[in-house]
């Protein structure tokens, strides 16, 4: 592998300058840009995780709030209906500044009213609420390494494991484990623990990654949680923190940043497995999702193809259906890919959150069952809050999912009224066949491209955070050789993201085959072609690739965004 | 029976206990009349409706099946304070389970003035090999709250349908000598289609509105 690499390298041939890129272009239409976009477009690779990580620090999170926002405006607006009542036809001026107040909805409003403290404690009372009924420590009889733990930790199985993902708190408690159980690694976390803390204290540095013979670990310390990555595989170091992130995002997504906060700071030695008992599968689910899904590598989302028309048809009926109060997002998912998304006007969704809802569908069977009505915390929205999620699936196969995101605890009712008239509408004007048929036919065939020794590659638009690959078809028809297209494509971003200096095109020729990556403003594209491909073929194909990606835009990306 | 002199009445049952007892399997048993197996935990809460006719009545109830996993406990009131009976599911085989009834049912007795119909449900009778909760001390401790009391299985499908059919006679007790009761009434000619087609927010009880109307909580043996 290493030996790879480096042949790699010498052979690697890479380009740099803006006037080279510029005349490599060859069109000057980026596909799939938009000036409207419906997701947060977040963009760079590196903006996402690491920045501020060179000095040890990380980003806080900004966004808490969001949420307290949007329920301040529910309040004011049901103190504004309620002022209209109890002075009915007034004056016409207080009337007014209501509805200022209405709009102002960041500033803080002097006048408290009761009513607004009330939604609030509502809101704070979904948060597991863990002030009373802490139970007694649990204690730790494991630390001495019984037999078994022994057998678990040294099974070849457990030590062969391509990745490991650890989350331990910061007392040293096991918090979630990949492979093998928890209880059986509590001697391992625990050490690992030890090397994270001795490094703070004694060195008063951060512990970042330790190589150790064909393995990487990875650490990443954030809110009293210790994240610990060890691969065997290509991910990069910041790619194993973009993983580790993940991880992170998917616990505040269960409990909220405010609950995490509060537990450590009342019991620094609280087991976490508690209240995140039954989320395991989320974790373990979304990091299969990471294995198969480059999207969470690139930050984007893939949309399922459909007519321009037909998806406008769907979005109308969800605007049209759905037009209620304090509903901030609607969205349709069919086996991992975004139909559609309405938002509340100013409300985006981030790439990462949006992954954080697909693996919650992705995870959940329970939903196939009924509708179904849950708190879930989006991070990059707001960190400190839920929202309620209404899930149901639209047709009888269960592909079809419809979440209608709300910040009113109280309104599963309606928002079900909601969905009962935009399934009757979808079935109707028959989109919820169009999505069937879509799904049915996947994606499409790199055939369809009609390009010689191009056999995959991933398309992101930067401006509208979408992504659009071809199906994997043979040589990447095993899972050996989709692992090995997943790692050539871990290498050539890392390469291309990470490598001191941002490059802009790179060239690289593989035993097997042949990738060209190029990075511009607009989009990121990573292809990969036969062994024999020259670097000169290689930019006319993709050149050409372009021309059919722009050509194809309508129906491979969401282009404009609808809101209520 | 004159199908002008039907009444009609709409009904909110929720679902408690423990994770695991078996919850989402008796309500689909009952709803759906199947048992499987790899029924998956609850995310949240899970909606429901049945509809039944009993007594001059067309019962609709709608039911909330709630999820047993310690990070959901806390969504619980939101669905138990509205609901008109309320069925505490253990599973026979696991006594902790059955411990975590008596906290429903003080948690209940705290939040709840309202009258609500209480319904324990002793589940998985069929592992009788593994019984760890008695029948005698179930139906006794149904006695001192004042609750129906059934056994069940999900899987071989037994108590379930007697267990929602006492339900619903008590609820229509309730419906009748209790005004204000909290549940609705449908006006009998409406189709009953979709339960969502009216747009009329459905009836909640009103807090102070019932207060009054019913000072003894717990129900009245039919
Ligand atoms: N033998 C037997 N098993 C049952 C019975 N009812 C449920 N189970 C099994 O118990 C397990 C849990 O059932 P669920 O219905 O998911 O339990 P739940 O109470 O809804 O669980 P949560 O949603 O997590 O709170 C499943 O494996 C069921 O197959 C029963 O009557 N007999
Ligand atoms: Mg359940």
């Amino acid at each position: 592998m290493a030996a790879e690499v480096r042949e790699a390298e010498q052979i690697g041939n890479t380009s740099d300058s803006d006037s080279v890129q510029t005349e490599l272009l060859e069109t000057n239409e980026i596909p799939g840009k938009s000036e409207n976009a419906l997701l947060v477009a977040t963009d760079s690779f590196e903006d996402l995780n690491y920045a501020g990580l060179t000095n040890g620090t990380l980003p806080t999170v900004s966004t808490s709030g969001t949420i307290h926002s949007l329920v301040k405006k529910k309040a004011r607006r049901a103190s504004a209906l309620l002022d209209e009542n109890e002075a009915a036809g007034d004056n016409t001026a207080s009337s007014d500044e209501t509805t200022n107040a209405v709009d102002q909805e960041s500033s803080e409003v002097s006048g408290e009213d009761s009513q607004e403290d009330h939604l609030e404690s509502r809101l704070t009372d979904l948060s597991l609420n863990e002030t009373e009924s802490l139970p007694e420590e649990i204690p730790m009889t494991q630390l001495i390494p019984t037999s078994s733990d022994i057998e678990d930790v040294n099974s070849l199985e457990w030590k062969q494991q391509r990745r490991h993902i650890f989350i331990i708190s910061e007392s040293g408690k096991p918090v979630y484990s990949r492979h093998g159980s928890e209880d059986k690694l509590v001697t391992i976390m625990g050490v690992m623990q030890a090397l994270v803390i001795c490094t703070h204290d004694f060195q008063k540095d951060t512990l970042r990654s330790i190589v150790a013979g064909d393995h990487k670990f990875v650490f990443m310390c954030r809110d009293h949680l210790t994240f610990i990555g060890i691969t065997r595989g290509r991910e990069s170091t910041q790619q194993m923190l973009l993983q580790l992130t993940y991880m992170y995002n998917q616990v505040i997504s269960v409990l909220t940043l405010s609950t995490l906060t509060r537990i450590f700071k009342q019991h620094r030695n609280y087991d976490l497995r508690r209240p995140l008992s039954g989320a395991e599968k989320f974790f373990d689910n979304l990091l299969n999702l990471m294995d198969v899904e480059p999207g969470l590598l690139l930050s984007s989302v893939r949309c399922l193809p459909l007519d321009s028309s037909v998806r406008e048809n769907i979005s109308h009926s969800i605007v049209q259906h759905a037009k209620v109060k304090d509903l901030v997002f609607a969205l349709i998912i069919a086996q991992n890919q975004l139909v559609t998304l309405v938002r509340m006007k100013k409300y985006y969704i981030h790439p990462m959150d949006l992954h954080l809802i697909i693996n919650l569908i992705n995870a959940s069977e329970s939903f196939k069952a009924a509708e179904s009505w849950t708190p879930i915390c989006l991070p990059k929205f707001d960190a400190c809050g839920f929202l309620q999620a209404h899930v149901s699936y639209l047709d009888e196969e269960c592909h079809t999912c419809l979440l209608l995101l709300s910040v009113d605890i109280e309104a599963f009712y309606i928002l079900s009224e909601c969905k009962a008239k935009i399934k009757e509408r979808l079935v109707r004007y028959n989109a919820l066949k169009a999505i069937n048929d879509s799904l049915r036919r996947n994606s499409y065939s790199i055939q369809q491209c009609s390009i010689s020794d191009l056999r995959h590659f991933l398309y992101k638009s930067r401006s509208i955070a979408q992504y659009t690959s071809p199906e994997l078809e043979a040589p990447y028809h095993t899972k050996e050789e989709q692992q090995r297209l997943f790692d050539l494509y871990h290498y050539l971003h890392d390469r291309i993201h990470t490598s001191g200096r941002q490059l802009k095109i790179l060239f690289h020729v593989g035993p097997y085959e042949t990738l060209l990556g190029w990075v511009t403003q607009g989009f990121e594209l990573y292809a990969v072609f036969g062994p024999l491909v020259t670097k000169t073929i290689a930019i006319h194909a993709v050149n050409k690739l372009l021309r059919w990606i722009k050509k194809e835009e309508d129906r491979l990306f969401i282009l404009s965004s609808v809101t209520f | 029976m004159n199908d002008l002199n039907m009444k009609s009445l709409e009904a909110k049952v929720v679902v408690l206990g423990s994770q695991g007892v078996g919850k989402t399997s008796v309500v689909i048993r009952y709803v759906g009349g199947m048992f499987s197996k790899a029924v998956s935990p609850t995310i949240g809460a899970s909606f429901f409706t049945y509809k039944l006719t009993l007594e001059q009545y067309r019962v609709k109830l709608q039911v909330w099946d709630t999820a047993g996993q310690e990070r959901f406990r806390s969504m619980a009131p939101m669905y138990y304070r509205k609901a008109n009976a309320a069925m505490l599911v253990y599973d026979i085989t696991s006594l902790e389970s059955f411990y975590d009834i008596k906290d429903w049912v003080k948690e209940l007795k705290k939040n709840v003035d309202t009258p609500i119909v209480l319904c324990l449900l002793g589940n998985k009778s069929d592992l009788e090999s593994g019984r760890k909760v008695s029948t005698e001390d179930a139906a006794e401790y149904a006695a001192s709250i004042d609750a129906l009391f059934y056994e069940t299985s999900a899987l071989k499908n037994t108590g379930i349908e007697d267990a929602f059919l006492q339900v619903s006679k008590q609820l229509i007790h309730l419906y009748e000598t209790v005004p204000n009761s909290g549940m609705g009434s449908l006006i009998p000619s409406q189709p009953a289609s979709d339960m969502f087609a009216s747009d009329q927010p459905l009836t909640l009880p009103d807090r102070k509105e019932v207060e009054s109307a019913g000072q003894r909580s717990g129900n009245c043996p039919c």
